[in-house]
């Protein structure tokens, strides 16, 4: 039942690099990062990949396949024909390091830039007490693998370096939702939200949604909601007049 | 070679925008055409200012809910009459015009339509979008999609209106009660109203989602909870009440004109 699939792999580093074409023995059951290893086993000693748990709960081996953005580990060769030529590139909204990996110390910066959990004054470590059905709700984004494919799709950076400053991208906004929906969480995420981390650049086209190898639902259920935060405080002028009056009250 | 983009330098140089396979082209293809098509097709219909109700069987289009100007044909004013003759060049379905346009177009189904289909912003994921330069919804006008929630207030009175309107649609020939083939395309369309408009992404929010703390609001994370349960299909009933909204107008534009009769079932 294997096969010689026809491959096409980005080789090269900054400097440049190109298409190379490859033809590698595909066996009954295998993903894309096998034979990846096979061909680096067999044909490329020196192609650098980087992996690590090969079950798609690590976020490692992020790449593009076909042009998509995917899990290499997650990605079944019988997905595709036979006789398809399949090509695997790095990420293309990061600086490419060598062959398929790339420098996602962008990410980590952006993460650095959000303010950690911060509980109220008045409790201390040990009392911290919340509900079940009040924490549920983000406890989906803590699904996140940070395979950082979200951010590799997003066009807000994919396709305009210079945005890169002033826009986070959905995995951090994810985070920041996620922080402001937190019952004790007392911290300000919405000003920052969209003054800091640049949420109206978002045009929830949901291109993150469509690549969460977790499947989470990324613009529905952080950004969509986070951005309503924000018109709450920003654009609504009712719920601007409301929480004046609570307020004197 | 570009120097912006996914041709950045310090990116992996591919001399390819793109190395997508599949026909990513076909969706926002499909929905583009699908959009044009309701625009060009409700700009034409809210400028006739005619055939919207069939008085035998008091059929009023949704189009023109509520008829309230005293240039609306005897009998559609189920609100009585609000306001004078409008000049020619103004459409006297123009309020509900204005709330149901505003509400579509500020939809977040919407908008990732409108950016994918006709500003190619990205038309496809991973596919290069032609813009040199992307502020996305940061400045005005763009920052009135925020309004939105206001738009969705107006469809729900908006729809509640159209209820009334299928309640006089069982409205038989000699008067009694009576339904025919308009009946069931008004209520079919009347459901699908209802659908998109509560499965809104700003409803979910203002029925619950604006809380930190489910727990004290029980009743707010019950509707919340309903809400969430539509929610994920928004863009599938956003896309099929867009077409029962054209097929019931044009069936009772039909009708009104003449071009066929109402299939009566009773009465």
């Amino acid at each position: 039942m294997s096969y010689k699939g026809k491959f096409r792999v980005w080789r090269g580093d900054a400097e440049g690099g190109d298409l190379k074409d490859y033809e590698v023995e595909v066996n009954e059951g295998e993903v894309v990062l096998d034979v990846i290893h096979r061909l680096q086993g067999t044909q490329a000693p020196d192609l650098a990949v980087r992996w690590n748990c090969k079950a798609g709960k690590c976020g490692s081996c992020s790449a593009e396949i076909n042009g998509k953005p995917k899990l290499m580990c997650m990605c079944r060769m019988n997905t595709f024909e036979e006789d398809e030529v399949v090509t695997v590139t790095p990420m293309r909204t990061f600086p490419v390091i060598r062959d398929l990996v790339t420098d996602v110390s962008f990410n980590y910066q952006k993460a650095r830039e959000i303010p950690a959990f911060t509980p109220p004054a008045d409790l201390k470590p040990g009392e911290y007490r919340m509900q079940q059905v009040d924490v549920e709700r983000s406890q989906e984004f803590r699904k996140c693998i940070e395979c950082f494919l979200c951010q590799d799709t997003c066009h807000v950076i994919r396709d305009h370096e210079e945005n890169k400053e002033s826009f986070s991208g959905p995995r951090f906004l994810m985070r920041i939702a996620e922080l402001d929906m937190h019952p004790l969480d007392a911290a300000d995420r919405k000003n920052a939200a969209q003054e800091e981390h640049g949420l109206g650049f978002c045009n929830i086209t949901k291109c993150c949604t469509e690549v969460c190898p977790e499947h989470i639902k990324i613009t529905d259920n952080a950004l969509i909601p986070m951005k309503e935060r924000v018109a709450d405080r920003k654009y609504d002028p009712i719920v601007w007049l409301g929480s004046k009056i609570r307020r004197r009250a | 070679m570009a120097t912006t983009g996914v041709s950045a330098p310090g990116r992996a140089q591919i001399k390819q925008k793109t190395l997508r396979t599949d026909r990513w082209w076909l969706a926002p293809l499909r929905i583009g055409v699908i959009l044009a098509f309701f625009v060009v097709y409700a700009t034409v219909r809210i400028f006739m200012n005619k055939y919207y109700w069939v008085d035998a069987y008091h059929y009023l289009t949704p189009l023109y809910s509520p008829c309230v100007t005293s240039s609306c044909v005897e009998g559609s004013s189920h609100l009585g009459t609000w306001f004078g003759d409008f000049p020619r060049v103004i459409p006297f379905s123009i309020i509900t015009f204005v709330v149901l346009a505003g509400f579509r177009g500020t939809c977040y189904y919407y908008r990732k339509a409108g950016w994918r289909s006709l500003l190619l912003a990205p038309a496809a994921c991973a596919v290069p979008e032609p813009h040199k330069k992307y502020n996305g919804e940061r400045k005005f006008p763009l920052t009135a999609v925020n309004l939105h929630r206001y738009f969705f207030y107006g469809a729900l009175v908006f729809g509640l209106l159209n209820v009334y309107d299928g309640t006089q649609a069982f409205h038989g020939k000699d008067g009694g009660f009576g339904i025919g083939l308009g009946t069931l395309i008004i209520w079919i369309n009347l459901v699908m109203l209802w659908m998109y408009t509560l499965s809104c992404h700003a409803c979910r929010h203002i029925v619950g989602g604006r809380l930190k703390n489910f727990s004290k609001h029980p009743l707010r994370y019950r509707y919340w909870t309903f809400v969430s349960k539509l929610n994920p299909k928004h863009g599938t009933y956003a896309m099929i009440s867009l077409f029962t909204v054209i097929i019931t107008d044009a069936y009772i534009m039909s009708v009104s004109a003449g071009w066929f009769s109402d299939l009566r079932f009773i009465n």
